[in-house]
């Protein structure tokens, strides 16, 4: 980022001393330091041996062993390659279900006129604030009446209220960046001969697409590191996601297991790390906008 | 994960939050738009109607029951309000679970926004490398969320973890916090705190609304470094603050995956990170007291309601909208 455009108090002011920048910069370094440390530590402790990892406190190891990785994508029944899998089997069906039916329910709210609209908005608004908790133990019991919950498709339960645009938050994040669409296409289009699919279709559909890519991102990231939802609605082992596969390695609390479990917790960051690296901008710019929290 | 949502507080002049509030009341819905509409808007009704108010309807009836997963719908005791009542007189540990959510919260959140306040007032006045601090502290906020996290955060702060040997730096003798009932659940605020890198991206977005003429102004009246910020940064903030006050409270209320891992889903040691959610999670999933949890849910999210109505009625004393934007 360029120079003038971040320092909006300071820039217009005489310029400060120089040490005072220094000690800025200083303090600034600490904080990233003290906010990185446990990532560092996280990836040094999962190549260490297992005697170093009680005796040698320092970030690196002295004996390099990147076995854990291997004894740990092995360590259960089930190998890591199958919670992978349906970490991200979960997780990109779960980026299809909102991006389809947010963008259904958000361009009927932003762009079409029908009965009740004010008050299903308002509902719609009312239920952003509403903590999922709350529902877990009725949506159990309404999926296991249904025979959905470890059934012949596990993933129904978390995949369903996806499809339903229940993810209130970007519904409102596409209605608000449809409002920024200009009319004029639509009256153009509609001239056209266009109806309200045909305007959806040719007009807000293509321009969505920020809003789209926003949606997927944080889709993904979200439902990759959830927990919550996958721990009470999975039962099977070789069902898992990789969340609750690793909270195995918190159960079986032999000492030997540390270091194939971090190994194992560096791997699930690490599609998250990917996102970060490459989106970086604008995740930033998403919870600026939209004022959303990771 | 808990997602909070809200429309944007350093954006102004797009306060309504009606659709297409301009348009409203011009009158007749156009041939077919009411049907294209409710054929749009479907799945999200669907979704509203089956994923969120038959449960929440569901939950309600079930509160006032014994049912467990084991018996059948049909055969459900009615017990009326046994289950509050336990709740309220009969059930220390439920006590004990509001507490522990509460101080969690009340210590954690007004650290981890004074944090948030601190590093973006140092990175707004910093001319150089701003994006690359930013997109760092905000990496926490993404990764934070994580089993994987929360395994390295319980490790971290164990006996030979990275904290001990930190300490030992300066001859402190540390001990094992996270097994310890009167540090365990300090180590899950630090964990909090640590992700401070979200309500700082939006404080800094709200920092550069701030108009450079009140700075000028108050320096030209004498006012030094620490006024300014009182005087002039705090109340333009308030908007800002306010929002991420409420956002990260209702957030820190419903920390559940740190405890878990913590604790191996008991929320001890001795029930000290025995978290709202926890607890009702054990409650309708480990005991499979679901008519309890149920009541547990619903006292839950009328506590919720009432914390954000309190918010937003207080907020009218100390939030400062400028330009003529009270409402």
């Amino acid at each position: 980022m360029v120079a003038g455009t971040v320092a909006p108090p300071g820039a217009t002011r005489p310029q400060r001393p120089r040490s005072r920048s220094w000690l800025r910069l200083v303090v600034l370094l600490a904080i990233v330091a003290v906010v990185l440390y446990p990532l560092f530590w996280m990836i040094g402790t999962s190549v260490k041996s297992q005697e170093e990892i009680v005796n040698n406190i320092g970030l690196l190891p002295r004996d390099f062993t990147p076995g854990n990785y291997l004894d740990g994508w092995t360590n259960f029944d089930v190998s890591f390659a199958r919670f992978f899998l349906n970490s991200a089997l979960v997780s990109l069906l779960t980026v299809v279900g909102n991006a389809v039916s947010c963008l259904l329910a958000a361009y009927a709210f932003a762009r079409l006129r029908f009965r009740l609209r004010g008050l299903w908005f308002a509902v719609m608004i009312g239920t952003l604030l509403l903590p999922g908790h709350v529902l877990i133990v009725p949506q159990y019991i309404l999926f296991r009446t249904l025979g959905l919950v470890g059934g012949e498709w596990p993933y129904l339960p978390l995949l369903i209220p996806q499809f339903l645009a229940t993810e209130a938050f970007f519904v409102f994040l596409m209605v608000q960046f449809m409002r920024g669409i200009p009319r004029e296409l639509d009256e153009a289009a509609r001239i056209d001969g266009a109806n309200a699919f045909g305007i959806f279709r040719h007009v807000i559909l293509p321009l969505s697409r920020p809003a789209l890519v926003t949606t997927a991102i944080f889709s993904f990231i979200w439902t990759w590191n959830d927990f919550f939802r996958q721990l009470v609605f999975l039962s099977d082992l070789s069902d898992y996601t990789v969340p609750v596969a690793l909270t195995l390695f918190i159960d079986s609390t032999s000492q030997s297991a540390v270091g194939p479990m971090f190994a194992m917790a560096v791997l699930s960051l690490l599609p998250v790390f990917g996102f970060f690296v490459a989106f970086q901008r604008m995740l930033v710019e998403g919870i600026n906008t939209s004022g959303l929290k990771g | 994960m808990a997602l909070t949502t809200a429309p944007d507080p350093t954006r102004r002049g797009t306060g309504s939050v009606r659709p297409d509030a301009n348009r409203r009341g011009t009158g007749r819905i156009r041939h077919g738009e009411g049907l294209a509409g409710y054929v749009f808007l479907s799945p999200w009704l669907i979704g509203l109607m089956g994923i969120t108010a038959l449960p929440m309807l569901l939950s309600l009836y079930l509160s006032f029951t014994d049912y467990d997963i084991l018996t059948p719908l049909s055969e459900v005791e009615w017990v009326g309000l046994a289950n509050y009542e336990r709740m309220f007189t009969g059930d220390p540990s439920w006590w004990h679970s509001v507490r522990v959510t509460l101080s969690f919260a009340l210590i954690a959140v007004p650290l981890k926004l004074a944090a948030a306040l601190g590093v973006a007032l140092l990175l707004n006045r910093a001319w150089r490398g701003v994006g690359l601090f930013r997109g760092l502290f905000y990496l926490p906020s993404l990764l934070g969320g994580s089993v994987a996290l929360a395994i390295v955060w319980v490790n971290m702060f164990n006996r030979e973890g990275a904290f001990n040997s930190f300490l030992a730096l300066f001859g402190i003798q540390g001990k094992p916090w996270v097994n310890d009932p009167d540090w365990a659940l300090e180590t899950l605020m630090v964990l909090a705190i640590w992700q401070f890198g979200a309500p700082m991206v939006i404080f800094l977005a709200g920092l550069k609304q701030v108009p450079t003429e009140l700075y000028e102004a108050a320096s030209v009246d004498g006012a030094g470094r620490f006024r300014q910020f009182v005087n002039v940064t705090l109340p333009m903030l308030s908007p800002v603050i306010f929002f991420n006050l409420v956002l990260e409270t209702i957030n820190g209320f419903q920390g559940f995956t740190a405890a878990f891992v913590l604790s191996n889903g008991t929320g001890g040691p001795v029930d000290s990170t025995l978290m709202y959610t926890l607890n009702l999670y054990i409650t309708g999933f480990t005991d499979l007291e679901m008519g309890y949890a149920s009541a547990m849910a619903w006292v839950f999210l009328i506590a919720i309601a009432i914390i954000t109505v309190v918010f937003f009625s207080t907020g009218r004393f100390w939030v400062h909208y400028s330009d003529g934007e009270d409402r």
